[in-house]
């Protein structure tokens, strides 16, 4: 079914397409993470401006596939394309949201927010190293908690999705053997524990399973009111999960450090940085064919960091800090339109 | 008198001749689009074979023969192979004919045979109903209904009861015994593909003329003599047929089984142990894939439709040999 609804959601782009045309619309393709505030936004600004957006949220490797074949106005992805990779395909890359990533447990017993780990203990929990809650090096970390006996089942996320990247891209980062062994990637070769399909499928098993262990968007997190466990940071505080958590990430980070603003958000320094913080990004192109309509879908991510932050954290997402959209608007001058000028001029 | 039988035999050859001119042309009609219909299932199945061998071809070339053998899926470091997935999806369909098959044979004999009339009709729509069910449905009701009363009542217990039990203890130990695995997935395709076979089968025993289960009884025999040696001979040919269907159902079911099989690429001797089935790897990972990985998706795709030919063969053999018994 999924590759046929895939088949169904490009085809549907397409009939889009044909009517976006005469409505003028802005069209962009790619990521499901951020799919609810795009619409949101959309809804909005079509109610101040009346132009609208059509964005059909195909998957990021779709985003980036129709980006590259021009049939869209803009692609979306999760995770960032690389320097070499944008200058191949002549894109502009930019950030619009953020969010954050939660490992999320079920251990009769102990209240959410109590249990403490580390990086490097949840990379050896995955990779089957830790078999027990009752090891050593958790019960060294939680003192005065008590941990059951009893096997621990790591749940992950059996689709190829964003949000795999982002954890195992934190997991390479906190552990040299995970690295190595399992690397980060949108699917990688669990050694352990078992898949769920979707951030639905992952929730129910963790609920299910007694003593399992997973990881979710926050947003996610925090509607189905999920047992959640803290992390350590950079600088070595447990902080909550929360928007402060993200956002302290995001201002931590040195966003002018890779081109297109391709910088991973995990294990920011600061003492409020969440360690699993990640953003959202969209893809255009550098040489506009149609300027006009690069100036649209720049205008309407200008009006999104100006006016958009409440709809987006009303949704549980993270609005980029303001610096931030600066530096964005100083990226947006790369795209030109055929007589060499900025589409967009602020 | 007889003027009379000649003016009727007389109309009758009219008549047949009547008949005989325009039909024809009708003939041919017929016969040209009924072959231009055969061919065309021909031509769709060598186009997808064509498509998916072309799209896997680069996996093919880059591992050989080894990405059968190997249990190897990492797409980090571009490691793709087979194994992982083609026996998860032999033994998910194999223990989903084990139990569906004298479950679906025995409700077409109770239909057929042992119902009372007024039961008949709402038993059986029942269980055609079943087929219409979608899977993903199946799917979702057997990630957080069936798997958790699994887990419970049968996984936990037996887990504790084999632990360390020599060959029983491999095969029943659940390291997670969160209820999914590839006995669930069994379970539920078996649950899908009963309404398959048991219509089937229950047609087929009701085709079987009266006249030969009555003299069976009329020499005494009791009903399970009848079934035995009457009516299973006599229905066989088109029972297999049926079992097949089912198990080509069952070898390519996608979504239901995604849900339940618990995504693992893991080789474990354990039923209850999660694994992956090649149509739960490609509703996986399709969405997302690029390069040496879609190759190595659209390779597993191909080995799919082998694996299903193989067994349509086997089924062409094994119903004539029943035929020529």
């Amino acid at each position: 079914m999924r590759p046929f609804a895939y088949a169904l959601a490009v085809g549907l782009a397409t009939v889009q397409l044909a009517s976006a045309a005469l409505a003028a619309d802005i069209t962009g393709a790619g990521a499901t993470f951020p799919f609810p505030v795009y619409s949101k936004w959309a809804e909005a600004y079509r109610k101040e401006t009346g132009s609208g957006l059509n964005y059909q949220s195909i998957g990021s490797g779709g985003g980036i596939k129709q980006i590259q074949a021009k049939t869209v106005d803009f692609g979306a992805t999760d995770a960032p394309l690389k320097a070499e990779q944008l200058a191949k395909d002549g894109l502009v890359q930019f950030p619009t949201v953020m969010g954050g990533v939660v490992p999320v447990v079920n251990i009769p017993g102990i209240e959410p927010g109590k249990l403490k780990l580390t990086g490097d203990i949840l990379a050896d929990i995955y990779a089957g190293k830790i078999a027990k809650w009752s090891d050593p090096r958790i019960a060294k970390l939680n003192d005065g908690l008590k941990l059951p006996d009893s096997n621990i089942t790591p749940v992950y996320r059996s689709d190829a999705s964003g949000t795999t990247n982002i954890f195992t891209t934190y997991l390479s980062q906190a552990s040299d053997t995970w690295k190595k062994e399992y690397g980060a990637a949108t699917t990688i070769s669990w050694p352990v524990g078992q898949g769920g399909k979707g951030n639905e499928g992952v929730t129910a098993t963790v609920k299910q399973v007694p003593n399992a262990i997973g990881y979710v968007e926050s947003a996610y997190a925090k509607q189905n009111k999920l047992s959640y466990a803290l992390l350590q940071n950079k600088a070595g505080k447990y902080p909550q999960p929360d928007d402060k958590a993200f956002q302290a990430a995001a201002a931590s980070a040195d966003w002018k450090a890779a081109p297109g603003f391709g910088i991973s958000l995990t294990n920011q320094p600061g003492d409020d940085a969440w360690p699993i913080t990640a953003a959202t990004f969209i893809l255009i192109h550098k040489d506009a064919a149609d300027p006009a309509k690069a100036a649209d879908v720049l205008r309407f991510f200008d009006w999104a960091y100006k006016n958009g932050d409440k709809l987006a954290t009303d949704l549980d997402y993270v609005p980029l800090p303001d610096n931030v959209a600066e530096l964005i608007h100083q990226e947006w001058k790369d795209v030109k339109g055929k007589d060499g000028k900025p589409v967009f001029n602020m | 008198m007889p003027a009379l039988t000649e003016s009727i035999a007389l109309g009758r050859t009219r008549s047949a001749t009547a008949r005989k001119a325009p039909s024809r042309s009708l003939d041919t009609l017929f016969r040209t689009f009924s072959y231009a219909a055969a061919l065309l299932v021909l031509l769709v199945l060598a186009g997808i074979l064509g498509s998916i061998l072309y799209g896997g071809w680069p996996a093919f070339r880059e591992f050989g023969f080894g990405f059968l053998t190997s249990a190897a899926w990492n797409v980090g470091t571009e490691q793709y192979g087979a194994l992982v997935a083609v026996l998860g999806t032999v033994a998910s369909a194999f223990l989903a004919l084990l139990i569906g098959v004298p479950v679906s044979l025995g409700i077409a004999v109770y239909l057929t045979q042992l119902c009372p009339g007024w039961a008949r009709k709402p038993v059986a729509m029942t269980i055609e109903l079943l087929a219409a069910v979608p899977s993903i449905i199946y799917g979702m009701w057997g990630l957080f209904v069936f798997a958790p009363l699994f887990a419970r009542f049968v996984q936990i217990p037996v887990s504790n009861l084999a632990e360390g039990m020599p060959i029983v203890g491999t095969l029943f130990y659940a390291r997670v015994p969160s209820g999914v695995g590839v006995l669930t997935a069994g379970i539920i395709l078996a649950i899908m593909i009963v309404p398959f076979i048991a219509s089937i089968a229950r047609d087929m025993l009701d085709q079987i003329p009266t006249v030969l289960r009555e003299s069976a009884y009329g020499i005494g025999c009791t009903t399970w003599e009848v079934v035995r040696h009457v009516l299973v001979p006599q229905a066989a040919v088109s029972i297999i047929g049926a079992i097949m269907l089912g198990l080509g159902r069952a070898l390519g079911e996608t979504m239901a089984v995604t849900f339940v099989v618990g995504n693992a690429n893991r080789l474990s001797a354990s039923i209850f142990d999660p694994s992956s089935t090649i149509a739960s790897r490609i509703a996986n990972e399709f969405n997302e894939a690029d390069g040496l990985q879609l190759n190595a998706l659209m390779a597993l795709g191909c080995i799919l439709f082998v694996i299903t030919f193989v067994v349509l063969i086997i089924a062409r053999l094994l119903t004539r040999r029943v035929q020529s018994a």
